[in-house]
């Protein structure tokens, strides 16, 4: 059985980098978020393929001081989070992405 | 605006960053509004490929809200391959429409493509009223099915109304029609001059008294009491406010490519088949003149007791000859709110002559940056290329 809880950015948001934030909003209801330096990493990472806890080790944990463990609860908590606003989207099984799927280099 | 989008606009201002950008793809229409300010020739749009060069260029740069707007965007046959590109760069996509070409499928790609919010215009719940104003039978009945498709795909819709002689009666009914569709209403009660300074279609603007009719409709402006309360007259802090976003965190591009303030401020700034995006953004000397101007710096408007409360458009200023000067039609406006006439106001009364000179167009090369541009090359996907 696969584990693996894969994330993908929703192809409804619109997103920026603004100074040293990541603006988000949703396209659905127009509300607009702010993601904080981990937030965003987690967020651009998010690209369908690459299983959370891949991306927990290999881009929060290489870029910030903290224990993978810890990461990983508090990216589950984000990721649901940001899901429940449609911002991205969950799955356990890697999320095909459609040609209108939003750039990494936003 | 919600606080985060209030703070996102402040932080866009310090940092000097294009928050929001108009896009207009064409001017070609399939209506022909009597109101319009567009000329619907084809000098010359910009291309496929030169489009989303732009959108790349824009994302780039930090632009957050796109509107994407016309002439009819739907008059371009690559339509839908510039809004998939601007959904990949991850704008945040505003249409303006008069929705006449949006059937069932047009309508699941809009909703697939995430786009924010679809503007459309409807001037009269009447549709002889409304069909004469856009000179095209059968429009309303047209424009509504639209709306109703893209409300059907929970998409949001706002009915933009905007009030002139002809429909002058009727904003309650178009108000009525979009709370029944499920649309948010907004009206603009100003005809404005057309881009080319040609102002013969001003004759179409309401008198006063149904301006003060509008300006006293609680359902329209909130508390009439506030609304229309006296102004107090600009304090020092207020000589010091920015008239507008036009320049300073927004900006309006042709389809030919020009750079303006604002699709309302015809100066041009620069060209992007020319120049990049961001350097007309924070080299052009035209948009830096602009982001100069303070209240403080407009001789009758920081005198004018109105100066501070005023919804002073500083393209139609440009217009009438100064974009330090005031805007004679916000001045008609100011008045019919609150019943005190204006500095400006009051020296034309006092020296009717004066209107004549103050009347004056004054564009700047426009006709020539248009004229100047290259003729549509065999890329350019649109309709009547």
């Amino acid at each position: 059985m696969n584990d693996k809880r894969y994330v993908s950015r929703s192809t409804a948001i619109a997103a920026r980098v603004l100074g040293d934030e990541m603006m988000v909003m949703s396209a659905t209801t127009s509300t607009l978020f702010t993601l904080d330096e981990v937030a965003t990493v987690i967020w651009e990472a998010a690209d369908g393929a690459t299983p959370l806890d891949e991306i927990v080790t290999n881009k929060v944990c290489a870029q910030f001081d903290i224990t993978p463990e810890v990461a990983l609860k508090d990216a589950e908590v984000l990721v649901e989070q940001l899901a429940e606003h449609g911002l991205l989207l969950l799955s356990d099984q890697p999320i095909l992405q459609s040609s209108a799927s939003p750039k990494v280099n936003l | 605006m919600s606080v985060l989008g209030l703070e996102m606009v402040a932080k866009a201002l310090k940092l000097s960053i294009p928050l929001t950008v108009q896009l207009d793809l064409t001017y070609r229409c399939n209506e022909r509004c009597v109101h319009c300010y567009l000329d619907h020739d084809n000098h010359g749009e910009m291309t496929t490929a030169e489009i989303k060069d732009l959108l790349d260029q824009m994302a780039d740069a930090g632009v957050f809200y796109l509107t994407v707007s016309g002439g009819e965007i739907m008059m371009r046959r690559d339509f839908f391959e510039i809004l998939e590109y601007a959904r990949k760069r991850t704008f945040c996509i505003k249409l303006k429409t008069n929705g006449i070409l949006i059937r069932k499928q047009e309508a699941d790609r809009i909703k697939e493509l995430g786009v924010e919010s679809v503007q459309v215009s409807i001037y009269s719940h009447i549709p002889e009223v409304h069909d004469a104003i856009t000179k095209l039978p059968g429009s309303l009945v047209d424009s509504i099915e639209a709306i109703r498709r893209l409300r059907s795909h929970g998409i949001q819709v706002i009915m933009a109304n905007v009030l002139m002689v002809q429909n002058a009666s009727d904003y309650q009914g178009v108000k009525a029609l979009a709370e029944e569709l499920g649309a948010r209403f907004i009206m603009d009660p100003t005809v404005t001059p057309m881009m080319d300074g040609d102002r013969s279609i001003l004759g179409l603007n309401v008198d006063e008294a149904a301006l003060r009719e509008v300006f006293r409709n609680e359902g329209l402006v909130g508390s009439v009491e506030e609304f229309c309360a006296p102004p107090q007259g600009p304090d020092e802090d207020a000589l010091d406010m920015l008239p507008c976003s036009a320049g300073h965190t927004a900006c309006y591009v042709s389809p030919y490519g020009d750079v303006y303030p604002c699709v309302q401020f015809p100066l041009p700034c620069g060209n992007v088949r020319r120049t990049k995006f961001a350097d007309i953004w924070r080299d052009s000397p035209e948009l830096k003149e602009v982001r100069g101007i303070t209240l403080r710096d407009m001789p009758s408007c920081s005198q004018c007791t109105h100066g501070a409360t005023c919804t002073r458009c500083p393209g139609l200023a440009f217009l009438e000859g100064n974009m330090r000067g005031p805007s004679t039609q916000d001045c008609e406006k100011s008045f019919a709110r609150t019943g005190i006439p204006s500095e400006n106001l009051k020296k034309k009364k006092a020296s009717p002559g004066a209107i004549q000179s103050s009347q004056l167009v004054q564009i700047q090369g426009l006709q020539t940056a248009v004229m100047n541009f290259s003729p549509a090359s065999a890329e350019n996907e649109s309709v009547n290329a």
